[in-house]
């Protein structure tokens, strides 16, 4: 350990496949659509409720995730997920088909990373030979349960986002030449800077995707010109500006390519979506799809990703309290980029 | 008639300029703010003003959600009229019950036949 | 940088609601409703006998049917994205409200899903409504008895 909550793993688990399942909005709208693996003719995905959807729709991620790494799933030790439900009881019933020793992980929108750095560990811990981590989210299901129904009419200002439906999932394994390798992860702490509207959730989540960028690179002693590319989960095009404008006031300079957002790229630049998307599949199926592969064709020798999560419940926001949030972030290294 | 048509729109219309500056001004959830138009309405009745409104725009003062304060107030005091204190109780959903007896009906019918679909 | 510092970034960085445009665009939508409704009250009024103090309560009725339509087909929150206080402030709203929570709640079944769900929303108007008619009443009966003003 390197500095407090900044990890490193010196057996550098693999990312051995990812896999991305989509609903169909994102299949007409999101522009990470053609490299995602499976869509659904209906938000439902042929269930009865959006939350037995969602929960298909982790199964069938998990599922295309261990076909890719020519895998059964008797091959996989652990299934690390979360979601945005209740209890997360999406993940609890795909885990209880998917007959795998499962931690349910709930960071909300940031549990993509956070179940990565589980994954890493268990493996460098020599527990686990495959390890399937991810996070998803349904919109309809996390709609109704953090706003309003579906059908109520409600004005979404400039600064809401768009719940993804969609299920990213990754395989990690022990070190294997040729694939991603995860080097370091810093776990977010929960960071409170007292804002309330949940209406604005990128502005809420930007200070502690600031703390956690600024405690990885101090942690690990790399600069931002070490990184191809700096990938929040789901600040959005508001949350995202201000993580940026953090950043440079505190004198972390990147070159504006670099930064990059999967909430805010989503969905290219349709003002139907406000500040763009959200939810725990946001940024599980950008990092599980356009990242991972940018990586596996050596476009990228190293990446920074952030995931972004807002810790608040419908409760907490009617009972008056802020939005407290959190960001874990992983660093990913392909083949020799580097030896820290 | 096109005359009551014109009130009807302008007035309806000024009520819901008052509820979006209650959203982006004041900031107030859609609940918060159905509920201070609603009580507006009943203080409105009780001060006399409300039936002038509807007696001068028509649907412009009967659509809006303040109408159903008004009619609630209504009702009480036309029943206070008659029985007294005990009427302020039991008066007040005898003007206005259509919009709830309509809104639980249709709701349920809705709820047979409708599927909530997540669309922009 | 610290809490104040960031506030006040947010504050300048935020995008803001476009406060003009959504005052006019409420303005016209709740127009709308209304002057339709007026139109419903008229056909009332000519093709039964209803008088103008009666109309209003079918009005609102055949309103909130229509709203149903418009709920169901999954068209009113594209309305209410539009016309914002517009279509949540007419009986619409109201009627949206209670509509769309029965059509969401369905799938926890009749009772507790769609009868326990169905004011979810729309409780709290009723809920102020009659609090606030009980006060005012009890006020008004209290002032009519003490002579202060009269019915």
């Amino acid at each position: 350990m390197v500095a407090r909550g900044v990890l490193s793993f010196s057996g550098r688990p693999s990312i051995r496949s990812a896999a991305v399942a989509a609903g169909p909005l994102e299949k007409k709208k999101s522009r990470f659509a053609h490299l995602f693996d499976q869509f659904y003719d209906s938000e439902l995905c042929g269930e009865e409720t959006n939350e037995k959807a969602h929960s298909r729709m982790i199964e069938d991620a998990c599922g295309l995730v261990l076909e890719k790494a020519e895998a059964m799933p008797a091959d996989a030790d652990f299934l690390l997920c979360g979601d945005l439900v209740n209890q997360m009881t999406p993940s609890n019933f795909a885990a209880a088909n998917l007959h795998l020793p499962y931690i349910g992980l709930f960071s909300a929108c940031a549990t993509s990373v956070s179940s990565l750095i589980a994954a890493a560990l268990l493996t460098e811990a020599g527990a686990s030979r495959l390890t399937l981590a991810g996070s998803s989210s349904q919109h309809n299901a996390i709609e109704r349960q953090f706003r309003y129904p579906i059908e109520y009419g409600f004005q979404k200002g400039p600064t809401a986002q768009w719940t993804v439906t969609a299920a990213g999932f990754a395989a990690v394994t022990p070190n294997e030449p040729g694939y991603p390798e995860i080097r370091h992860a810093t776990v977010g702490r929960s960071v409170d800077y007292g804002l309330t509207d949940p209406l604005n959730m990128g502005a809420a989540m930007a200070p502690a995707a600031f703390d956690t960028l600024n405690r990885h690179l101090s942690g690990t002693g790399n600069t931002p010109d070490d990184y191809d590319a700096i990938i929040t989960g789901d600040l959005g095009s508001v949350g995202s500006s201000l993580f940026r404008n953090m950043a440079k006031d505190e004198g972390i300079e990147v070159k504006r390519s670099k930064w990059r957002d999967a909430g805010e790229e989503f969905y290219g630049d349709d003002p139907s979506f406000f500040a763009g998307a959200s939810g725990a599949g946001c940024s599980a199926a950008v990092y599980f799809s356009d990242v991972f592969k940018r990586l596996m064709d050596g476009e990228y020798r190293r990446v920074l990703l952030i995931a972004t999560g807002a810790l608040l419940s419908p409760l907490s926001f009617q009972q008056g309290d802020t939005i407290p949030c959190t960001a874990h972030s992983v660093e990913l290294v392909m083949g020799e980029g580097g030896e820290s | 008639m096109i005359s009551s048509f014109i009130l009807a729109f302008i007035v309806g219309g000024l009520i819901c300029v008052i509820g979006q500056l209650l959203f982006d001004v004041a900031n107030l959830t859609p609940g918060h703010t159905l509920s201070i138009l609603v009580v507006a309405g009943a203080v409105l009745d009780g001060l006399g003003l409300y039936e002038p409104l509807i007696d001068f725009a028509g649907a412009g003062a009967t659509v809006p959600i303040t109408s159903f304060g008004n009619s609630l107030t209504h009702g009480a005091l036309r029943e206070a009229e008659e029985h007294g204190i005990i009427g302020v109780i039991t008066g007040m959903f005898e003007v206005t019950s259509s919009g709830i007896s309509a809104a639980i009906l249709f709701g349920f019918i809705a709820s047979l036949i409708f599927r909530s679909k997540g669309r922009p | 940088m610290d809490q104040k510092t960031y506030s006040q970034l947010e504050q300048k960085m935020s995008p803001k609601v476009p406060l003009a445009g959504n005052l006019i665009r409420a303005f016209l939508t709740g127009g709308l409703i209304c002057a339709i409704g007026q139109g419903i009250m008229y056909f009332y009024m000519y093709f039964f006998d209803f008088t103008e103090k009666t109309a209003g309560n079918p009005t609102v009725a055949t309103l909130i049917f229509i709203v149903m339509l418009l709920t169901g087909f999954g068209k009113y929150k594209k309305i209410a994205q539009f016309g914002g206080a517009g279509s949540a402030v007419p009986v619409t709203g109201f009627g949206n409200a209670m509509i769309s929570s029965a059509i969401e709640h369905r799938t926890e079944g009749y009772v507790l899903g769609v009868g326990g769900n169905m004011f979810k929303l729309a409780g709290s108007v009723i809920v102020f409504g009659v609090f606030a008619a009980f006060v005012v009443a009890l006020i008004k009966t209290i002032l009519v008895k003490f002579g202060v003003v009269g019915w």
